[in-house]
C-alpha cells in the first residue's frame, strides 16, 4: 500500500467522524449533511478500493490515478457550495417575509390598541 | 362603489422632507389612507410620521426600497385597499399629480400607470449618463412589452387590486422599478403611461452616486433578462 493511499483513507475517514459527530451533536441537520456525508463515503470508497479508482482514472485518462480523488473532492465542494447558494437565497426570501409580516402587524397592533383605549 | 384609495409612502432617512409629503397628500386626498413604509430609518422619520397622525410601518432593519414597497403592498392587500399609489418620501412626487394616476384605474383602462416626466415635455432635463441609462431602459421595456414606455424607472405609480396582489408575491428586491414592469408584463397585466410633472428632491440626497449607477444598469438589465426566463404565476 502506497502512502499517498494511507493518507488519503485516513483523511476520509476522519472526515466522515467529524461530520458523524456534528450530527450527532445536533450542529449540522441531516437535510445540510447529506451531500458532506455523500462526498465523505464516496473518497473513503475510492481511497480503499485502489482497483476502482485506477479503472475510473484509466478510463477518464488521468494519468496519475489519485489525483482523481482531488477532481472527486473538487466536484463535491463544487455542489455543496452550489447547495448553500440555493438555501442563502430560500433563507433570505423567508427572511424578508417574516419582518414585513412582523412590522405589518406591529402597526396593526397599535391601531388595535388606540382603538381599545379609545372606547 | 368608491375605490379605497392607499398611498404608501416609503421613506429611509426622510426626515426633513417626510412631513411636507405627508401633509400634501392629506390636502389632495382627504379621503385616502396614508401608510408610511419607515425603512429603518435611523433619523426621525417615523416619529414625524406618527406625529402627523399617519399609520407607520417600521422595518426592523433597513431592508431596501423593493422590500419596503412590498410590505407596503402586503398592507394594502391585507386592510382590502382597491388601489395603491407609490409616493416617495423623499418629496419628488408631487401629490397633485397622484389623481392624474389614479383615474386610468379606476376607469379600468390599466392595471399599473406609471406617472412619466418624459411624455411631455415637462423641462425634465437628466445628466448625459442619466439619460443614457433611462434610454436605454425604455428601449429594451418598450420591446419586451411591444408597447411605449418612456419612463420605466419612476417610482410615481399607482396599481389595482390584481396587481397589488400580484406584488405581495413577486416584486424585486433592489432598483424595483424596471423589474416591476417586467414582471406584470410577463403575468398579463396591462400598463399605461400618463404624463405627471415631478419636482427636484426637497430633502435627502438621490439614492445613486456615480459607481452605484453602474452597478444599477447592470444589475437590471440582468435581473429583466432573468425575469423573462422566470416562470411567472399571475
Amino acid at each position: 500500500m502506497q502512502l499517498v493511499q494511507v493518507i488519503a483513507i485516513i483523511f476520509s475517514i476522519s472526515l466522515l467522524i467529524g461530520i458523524v459527530d456534528l450530527i450527532r451533536r445536533g450542529m449540522i441537520k441531516e437535510q445540510y449533511a447529506l451531500l458532506w456525508l455523500a462526498s465523505a463515503v464516496i473518497l473513503l470508497i475510492l481511497s480503499v478500493w485502489r482497483g476502482l479508482l485506477d479503472k475510473i482514472a484509466l478510463a477518464m485518462g488521468i494519468a496519475y490515478p489519485p489525483s482523481l480523488l482531488f477532481l472527486v473532492a473538487f466536484l463535491f465542494l463544487l455542489l455543496i457550495v452550489l447547495h448553500f447558494s440555493v438555501i442563502i437565497s430560500d433563507f433570505s426570501e423567508r427572511n424578508k417575509r417574516l419582518s414585513q409580516e412582523v412590522a405589518i402587524l406591529k402597526t396593526m397592533f397599535e391601531q388595535y390598541k388606540e382603538r381599545e383605549e379609545g372606547k | 362603489m368608491r375605490n379605497k384609495v392607499l398611498i404608501i409612502i416609503p421613506a429611509y432617512n426622510e426626515a426633513e422632507s417626510i412631513e411636507g409629503v405627508i401633509s400634501a397628500v392629506k390636502k389632495e386626498l382627504p379621503d385616502a389612507g396614508i401608510v408610511v413604509i419607515n425603512d429603518g430609518s435611523v433619523d426621525a422619520t417615523g416619529s414625524i410620521a406618527k406625529g402627523l397622525g399617519v399609520r407607520v410601518v417600521d422595518l426592523p432593519y433597513n431592508m431596501g426600497i423593493g422590500a419596503a414597497m412590498q410590505t407596503g403592498y402586503r398592507y394594502a392587500a391585507l386592510n382590502d385597499y382597491d388601489i395603491a399609489v407609490q409616493v416617495d418620501g423623499d418629496g419628488q412626487h408631487p401629490p397633485d399629480q397622484i389623481t392624474y394616476l389614479i383615474c386610468p384605474i379606476s376607469e379600468g383602462k390599466a392595471d399599473m400607470v406609471i406617472g412619466s416626466r418624459f411624455l411631455e415635455k415637462v423641462g425634465y432635463h437628466p445628466s448625459l449618463a442619466r439619460g443614457i441609462g433611462i434610454k436605454v431602459f425604455s428601449t429594451i421595456i418598450s420591446l419586451i412589452t411591444g408597447q411605449r414606455i418612456t419612463d420605466t424607472t419612476s417610482g410615481f405609480r399607482a396599481v389595482n387590486k390584481g396587481a397589488i396582489e400580484f406584488f405581495t408575491r413577486n416584486y424585486p428586491d433592489d432598483y424595483p422599478e424596471v423589474e416591476a414592469i417586467a414582471l406584470l408584463y410577463k403575468a398579463g397585466f396591462n400598463i399605461m403611461e400618463t404624463a405627471v410633472r415631478m419636482k427636484e428632491r426637497t430633502g435627502g440626497k438621490s439614492s445613486i452616486t456615480a459607481l452605484q449607477a453602474v452597478y444599477y444598469m447592470i444589475k437590471v438589465l440582468l435581473s429583466v433578462f432573468i425575469d423573462i426566463l422566470k416562470r411567472v404565476e399571475r
